[in-house]
């Protein structure tokens, strides 16, 4: 699995320059370290300020600010309609499908401005989600994990094929599948559909992840596959994810997030969060006392 | 027994019977149809008959050819006006409304699907054929102007039935292909066009159906010359039309004929069916 | 799993190979060819929908503004002449058409859908071969009921052209839409409303017509409607097995009997009309008719089928 350091660094690099090429991250830095004031030396990737959205009347996120660093993994926990999700999906603006649905406040990522300075279709291709519900098209899993590079334009058969190799081994379930290209996807397990699904979000090469509650759906064995494999994505990706078990929050993420009714209560380093919060209402919710 | 037992079988009895009633229904026309136009078929020669090109009853002369021939093209001219405007259109609905603008349109469809088809061969008698004479070549009355009216009649089926196919896909395709950066357009047309190809299809079906089968409003516009077009702007005879046609004076032989030209007709009409039904199975199968 | 770093030289080379800038240039022509193709198909969506709308607006603009002004009293003078070619006798032939086809397929119909609803097991092979059939009739074109209403009706059971072969000939017709719509409204009663028949003790005839019924008559009535409207609006059943004598069937002096009158209804009285090419301009004020008959059924349906959503209250 590991090769030299020196490789890596040089890898991190040209990806990275691939990157600023395509959107300038100009005041990445920055933004780095202006909430949360945790891990000093991971740069923020999307940093969320003084955020309220309504659903019509309804005022679903009450001044939330909050910041994701870079190659970490962030969890957003607490109760149902605590508005979690809700963060979530104005990360990479699915709430625009929702009508009614209003922002105030700011989201950036790597410094430009969600909402205003990318255009929205990038924006979702640099933040990809995996929902809750696996969705695999109803297609063949070749054509799931290919359907994103082709929609931004590659055509070339020996370059979508090594694209969908990489995504699917990057998923972990290139040994499962890899001679099942051609089968429908939605003959898959519901923990393969899943990870086809993660292969399906990689493979428009985003540089966030977004996971709603990714493994409520499935059983434990394809859970502890993916909460490995989330593990490993952190490496390239800053991942953020929305979970109702709390184990898994404590077992995957690096920095986690406490919600309650539209508000953030608090946020900060994982460990410090389960074992000595600042806020009685974060160690009521840790401690099991609400659902 | 008890009374409101025998009560209970009766009521059973009877709704048993009005249900076997579409079964004696499809069984009487079968019957009908097939004895009364398989000896007339079998008299002129089946080849003569489905093959021959020349159809003039005076010289006891019963070639259907150009007839198949006519409906089959006056079918896929519709096709072609039609498919693409009513699968644009019921994608429009599905996908694109706001919800004011469908709840104007869709009504205007369920009208389209109610107007009677005198009505729409009057339109294409006093719309459609003058402008194709005035700026186009021939008498106006031909395949084409056949065509076009009815691509016109097939659009309420097609769109009727394609959007309910569209409607039928899960939100969650769309939402997982606006995550991968794709836009709206794209989703629609890679993601949930797709999904529900099995019911644009079974749409596509139907509408051929209604096309192959339609007779006063292309017997209005169609020209109705028993010859195989040499363009679409010549004009033609369907199937339906010759029935209809010559109908009221036919005897013997000649009534023969055009029965079987209702078999013929039928038995299209029951592989389009067929084909509907398997299209339909293997979309609920997925 | 094979992450950036893990990559070997030859790879890492390769993903350099395509240099930053080419990258950004590439990128931005294919988010222009993207945008391009969206506009397109979004024009081509948005074609469609207004060719529709526009073909539907012109029909029936052109038929209305051509035909209102030729609603003159002498097109609805009670006896037809070849001068006043009055539509009435035709309207009257419809009401009577129309009322006789449905008398009879809608009990059948109504019956056969309580039967496949409420009482046939599951997959039985009986409920098959029905469904199978009405998907055949659905399927039939107009033309081929009308010839095997000549066959059947006119010829066989020697009924000649009349009101009687022409409706029994409907009824077939439209048999399968009182069904369908029948069918999909009692399979729209929650199944609690049965229970709660059958757990008061009654049978399952009671059940069905006072439980289950009520809260289908409006999707029912959906479907009664739509087949009125094909009754009203069909030609080529009629031509054979009705005819086209424009008479009203006279039950006063004839009794019983008049059902064997021969009689045209409104839309094949058009098709005469229109086929005789002499009286355009009452061509147009009879298709005016037929299409305000038309749409008041398609309200009348519409709203219907809105009660029902409304009243079974599971959609």
């Amino acid at each position: 699995m590991t090769s030299g350091t020196m490789e890596r660094e040089k890898t991190r690099e040209a990806v990275g320059a691939m990157r600023t090429s395509v959107v300038p991250s100009a005041g990445a830095a920055a933004s780095a370290g202006a909430a949360g004031g945790m891990a000093p030396a991971a740069m923020d990737k999307m940093v969320v300020s003084n955020l309220n959205l309504y659903y019509k009347e309804f005022h679903a996120l009450k001044d939330v600010s909050l910041t994701f660093p870079e190659n970490q993994v962030t969890a957003l926990i607490g109760p149902s309609g605590c508005g979690k999700s809700t963060l979530l999906k104005s990360l990479n603006r699915m709430n625009d499908l929702v009508e009614g649905c209003r922002v105030e406040g700011s989201i950036t990522l790597d410094g430009s401005d969600a909402y205003r300075d990318v255009e929205v279709n990038d924006l979702r291709r640099r933040v990809g989600m995996v929902f809750q519900q696996p969705n695999p098209f109803p297609m063949s899993v070749y054509d799931n994990v290919a359907f994103g590079p082709r929609t931004h334009g590659i055509k070339k058969r020996a370059e979508l094929d090594e694209i969908v190799e990489q995504s699917l081994r990057d998923a972990a379930i290139w040994d499962e599948l890899k001679d099942r290209l051609k089968k429908n996807a939605l003959g898959l397990s519901g923990g393969q559909q899943q990870r086809l699904c993660i292969a399906r979000a990689l493979a428009v090469r985003p540089e966030v992840l977004l996971m709603d509650e990714s493994t409520s759906a499935l059983d434990p064995i394809s859970t502890a596959k993916i909460e490995e494999l989330v593990a490993e994505l952190k490496k390239s990706y800053t991942v953020i994810m929305v979970t109702h078990n709390m184990l898994q929050a404590l077992r995957v993420s690096d920095k986690t997030a406490f919600f309650l009714l539209g508000e953030m209560v608090e946020a900060g380093d994982t460990d410090t969060i389960f074992t000595n919060p600042g806020d009685p209402r974060t160690a009521d919710y840790v401690a099991g006392r609400f659902g | 027994m008890s009374q409101s037992a025998v009560k209970e079988g009766f009521a059973r009895a009877l709704f048993v019977g009005a249900a076997a009633v579409s079964v004696l229904a499809v069984a009487l026309i079968c019957v009908f149809l097939f004895a009364n136009g398989l000896p007339a078929m079998a008299q002129i020669g089946i080849p003569e008959f489905l093959l021959g090109t020349t159809w003039r009853p005076a010289n006891d002369l019963y070639g259907i050819f150009p007839m198949i021939i006519g409906s089959i093209y006056v079918t896929a001219g519709a096709m072609l006006v039609g498919v693409p405007a009513g699968f644009l259109c019921a994608v429009f609905l599905s996908r694109f409304a706001s919800g004011r603008v469908a709840a104007t349109l869709k009504p205007g469809v369920e009208l389209l699907a109610g107007i009677p088809s005198v009505v729409y061969g009057f339109f294409g008698l006093v719309v459609i054929v003058p402008l194709i004479r005035d700026y186009l070549p021939g008498r106006g009355l031909s395949l084409l102007a056949a065509a076009l009216l009815l691509g016109i009649m097939i659009l309420p089926t097609i769109i009727t039935v394609a959007q309910s196919a569209l409607d039928a896909v899960p939100q969650k395709y769309y939402e997982g292909a606006l995550a991968l950066g794709a836009d709206h357009e794209h989703s629609v047309f890679r993601v949930v066009v797709p999904a529900a190809a099995s019911g644009i299809m079974a749409a596509i079906v139907l509408g051929v159906g209604r096309a192959i089968g339609e007779t006063m409003a292309v017997i209005m516009v169609a020209g109705n010359q028993a010859v195989i077009p040499g363009s679409i702007f010549d004009g033609v005879r369907t199937m339906t039309a010759n029935i209809v046609l010559e109908m009221g004076y036919a005897a013997d032989l000649h009534r023969g004929a055009l029965i079987a030209t209702g078999v013929v007709l039928f038995v299209f009409i029951l592989l389009i069916t067929m084909l509907f039904n398997v299209i339909k199975k293997r979309g609920e199968a997925r | 799993m094979m992450a950036p770093w893990d990559m070997t030289a030859a790879q890492l080379s390769a993903a350099l190979r395509i240099a930053s800038d080419e990258w950004a240039a590439r990128e931005a022509e294919v988010a222009r060819r993207r945008r391009m193709v969206s506009a397109l198909l979004r024009g081509l969506v948005y074609l469609g929908a207004a060719a529709t709308a526009f073909v539907l607006a012109f029909l029936v603009g052109y038929i209305l503004v051509n035909g209102v002004p030729y609603l003159t009293p002498s097109l609805f003078e009670w006896t037809y002449t070849s001068d006043n070619v009055s539509l009435m006798p035709a309207l009257i032939s419809t009401l009577m058409m129309a009322a006789l086809a449905l008398v009879m397929a809608v009990p059948i119909g109504v019956g056969s859908a309580i039967y496949l609803v409420e009482y046939a097991p599951r997959g039985s092979r009986f409920v098959n071969i029905v469904r199978t059939t009405t998907e055949t009739l659905q399927g039939i074109p107009s033309i081929i009921y009308g010839l095997f209403g000549m066959l059947f009706f006119v010829t066989a059971l020697r009924w000649n052209l009349s009101l009687l072969s022409g409706a029994c000939t409907l009824a077939i017709m439209v048999l399968p839409v009182v069904m369908r719509t029948t069918e999909e409204a009692l399979i729209a009663v929650p199944d609690a409303y049965r229970e709660g028949g059958f757990g008061l003790g009654a049978g399952r005839l009671r059940t069905v017509f006072r439980c289950v019924l009520p809260s289908a008559v409006p999707g029912i009535l959906g479907g009664v409607i739509l087949a009125l409207g094909r009754c009203v609006g069909e030609v080529a059943a009629l031509l054979f097995t009705a005819g086209t004598i424009a008479q009203i069937p006279d039950f006063v002096a004839g009794g019983a009997a008049a059902v064997f009158d021969s009689c045209r209804t409104l839309a094949v009285h058009m098709y005469v009309l229109a086929s005789e090419g002499l009286h355009v301009n009452e061509t147009y004020a009879t298709a005016v008719v037929l299409l305000v008959v038309v749409v008041v059924l398609n309200a009348a349906a519409t709203f219907a089928a809105k009660k029902m959503r409304k009243g079974s209250g599971n959609d």
